[in-house]
């Protein structure tokens, strides 16, 4: 059948792991870790903090653990996607400016 | 053949069938959502490539309590929905009321509070637009900050009133006792949708009231 049931446990430890992370993400926003302009330090640490919530999320309250194997492959093509989109539109973004050449967006 | 129950559509063989099928089906759909709010968040990240201040002091202006206290309500209505699912899956009909319940009030008052958090911003004048008004030496470009912040929560808004009605119609359901450990599909693949919503809220969080604030 389906899936198994989830134990009561699991589900209420997975809840305290979001908030700890929660708390995590907030208590770091406050302190400049560096990382240039843009502080990316920062960036980075929140991006993956985020990613395991929704990791933890995604494979226990979505149930994509117990799910068939075309769940997985389902679930990983939305990430790549995902990963396409912005791998690709900030490799452009982010390299502008790297060589000086005369172009229009480029004086 | 396999005997049909009343609850399996003709097409299927049986109610594991269905099930596999329903949560696929229901997967596919929330690909296209990871693409729709994908794309969102791309926009965001190109434009605070040139404008890091102007995001930064348009961030400063989102109220970082009320962002926490929304993500550990969203969080929260998260559990209440998986409980609500296992509800359903063991046939425990109150249980199934209780966590519906739950989830549909901790949904209303994410809403709630982001409603708060937009009345807040009309009175201080930060919706873009004729009437925008902020102090700074940015303050024109944070009107891109604020419109990308407006767009990409307003949206997430929308999903979650379109997911507090799909539980309006479980709870109903459920209350009939239509749900059981043979058939809890709907409260399953509600669930989907919902705990998504919850993740899009997981990046929406620390990008707009966390990471831009620097800069």
């Amino acid at each position: 059948m389906t899936h198994p049931t989830v134990p009561l446990r699991l589900y209420l430890g997975i809840f305290a792991a979001l908030i700890l992370l929660t708390g995590l993400t907030v208590a770091v926003a406050f302190f400049d870790l560096g990382g240039g302009r843009l502080h990316l330090v920062n960036a980075a640490v929140a991006i993956t903090i985020a990613l395991a919530k929704a990791l933890l999320v995604i494979l226990y309250f979505m149930h994509v653990r117990y799910s068939s194997r075309l769940i997985w492959i389902f679930v990983g093509a939305g990430g790549f996607w995902l990963l396409i989109l912005f791998v690709f539109t900030l490799a452009d973004f982010l390299s502008r400016g790297w060589v000086p050449l005369p172009l229009p967006w480029n004086p | 053949m396999a005997e049909h129950s009343s609850h399996v559509a003709h097409q299927f063989d049986d109610s594991t069938q269905q099930y596999e099928a329903s949560t696929l089906g229901m997967w596919a759909f929330l690909l296209t959502e990871i693409m729709f709010f994908g794309g969102l968040f791309a926009g965001f990240f190109v434009y605070i490539l040139g404008h890091a201040q102007a995001f930064a002091e348009g961030s400063r202006h989102l109220d970082i309590a009320l962002g926490t206290v929304n993500t550990v309500v969203l969080l929260g209505s998260s559990l209440t929905m998986a409980l609500a699912v296992r509800s359903a899956q063991q046939g425990h009909r109150n249980g199934q009321l209780l966590f519906l319940g739950l989830t549909v009030i901790l949904g209303s008052v994410f809403l709630g509070i982001k409603g708060l958090e937009y009345a807040h911003k009309f009175a201080q004048h930060l919706v873009p637009g004729p009437g925008f008004r902020m102090e700074g030496p940015h303050a024109q470009s944070a009107q891109l900050f604020f419109s990308f912040y407006f767009a990409m929560t307003g949206v997430h808004a929308l999903h979650m009133v379109v997911g507090i009605g799909l539980l309006a119609w479980l709870f109903v359901n459920a209350w009939r006792g239509k749900y059981t450990e043979a058939y809890f599909t709907p409260v399953e693949v509600s669930g989907l949708y919902w705990h998504f919503v919850d993740v899009v809220w997981i990046f929406l969080f620390p990008t707009l009231y966390l990471v831009a604030r620097h800069g």
